[in-house]
């Protein structure tokens, strides 16, 4: 089986640390920070990269199109 | 590989459409909006019709959406989006033309425009965010407020010998003969957001095609207005709001 391995980026400024990347992420790669971005919200971002394979399910439920996501095949 | 060596162009897999703008969104944090914004971008860019494509906001939390998707706009009274988009399309028949409304645009203040345009088989699409509450105006009850649902007006819950039962207004336009196309969807999940994307898909090229009205529904969420996480609004969702409003086509012609 062919494996992937993914990493995304997140607009830090226009994240709103709703969580639901979190929620969605089949892997649990994806946690809030601790640091918050200028509005006061706890941005998402790869808490646990290594185990990214870029499937772009964050970015689908993203409310605010704030995640870009890149994947390459190993 | 490392993280860095991984965020290449090369390797893009999905970035943000091109139809929305920079602008960031005042909606609140996990609110379904924003998703049903992105997917239309989505559509609109993948159709390539951003320049003949006419919307039209509503009056409420989507009152904005002028400002996030770069068509062409029209701002309607409140309820009056499929009025406006009745007088868009029979100008210009070669557009893309929808509106954008919400359950309290379209099933309180808005019904009798909705259903009449309906009734005469407009050639539009109309996008309908079901929420169950007045999100703008501070979480009231709506005609589509379940029954025992807790809003700032109900703070008991729906009594329904006091204010009627949920109105369930899309299977009352399904019944229409000008309606082409009727479905219900949802964008809690990922596979939620590619059926729901679908399906906006399907209404646009209903309207390109003038094949009669378009609506979908798609029932989401108001955390704030719920009084909730945008998780846990979710799961709320799928135990209380798909009973009632239960997901899938309704008509497809």
């Amino acid at each position: 089986m062919a494996k992937f391995k993914g990493a995304i980026v997140v607009d830090t400024e226009k994240c709103k640390g709703c969580d639901l990347c979190v929620v969605a992420c089949p892997t649990t790669v994806l946690a809030l920070s601790t640091e918050a971005n200028s509005k006061g919200y706890n941005f998402s971002h790869m808490a646990n990269s290594e185990d990214c394979v870029g499937c772009s399910a964050c970015a689908n439920v993203c409310p605010d199109a704030c995640i870009t996501v890149y994947r390459v095949k190993l | 590989m490392n993280v860095a060596d991984i965020i290449n162009p090369a390797n893009l897999v999905y970035k943000k459409n091109t139809v929305m703008n920079e602008v960031p969104m005042h909606y609140c944090p996990g609110c379904s909006h924003g998703v049903v914004h992105k997917i239309i971008g989505e559509i609109i860019e993948e159709m390539g019709v951003q320049e003949k494509t006419i919307a039209i906001a509503p009056v409420g939390c989507a009152v904005f959406a002028y400002k996030y998707l770069d068509v062409d706009w029209q701002q309607a009274a409140h309820g009056r989006a499929p009025a406006l988009a009745t007088a868009i399309k029979r100008l210009l028949p070669d557009r893309l033309v929808f509106t954008y409304q919400g359950d309290g645009d379209l099933a309180a203040i808005g019904t009798a425009e909705t259903i009449h345009a309906c009734n005469r088989g407009e050639n539009i699409a109309i996008i309908f965010i079901n929420n169950g509450i007045y999100g703008m105006t501070g979480g009231q009850m709506a005609p589509t407020t379940l029954a025992g649902m807790k809003t700032s007006t109900t703070p008991n819950g729906r009594d329904v010998p006091l204010a009627g039962n949920p109105l369930n207004i899309t299977d009352l336009l399904a019944k229409l003969d000008g309606v082409c196309y009727v479905t219900r969807q949802a964008v809690h999940t990922v596979a939620g957001v590619k059926k729901a994307k679908r399906a906006i898909q399907h209404a646009f090229e209903n309207s390109m095609q003038n094949k009669g009205t378009s609506i979908v529904e798609v029932v989401s969420t108001c955390n704030a207005g719920w009084k909730m996480t945008p998780a846990d609004a979710n799961d709320w969702m799928v135990e209380n709001m798909f009973p009632v409003f239960p997901m899938g086509d309704l008509k497809n012609e």
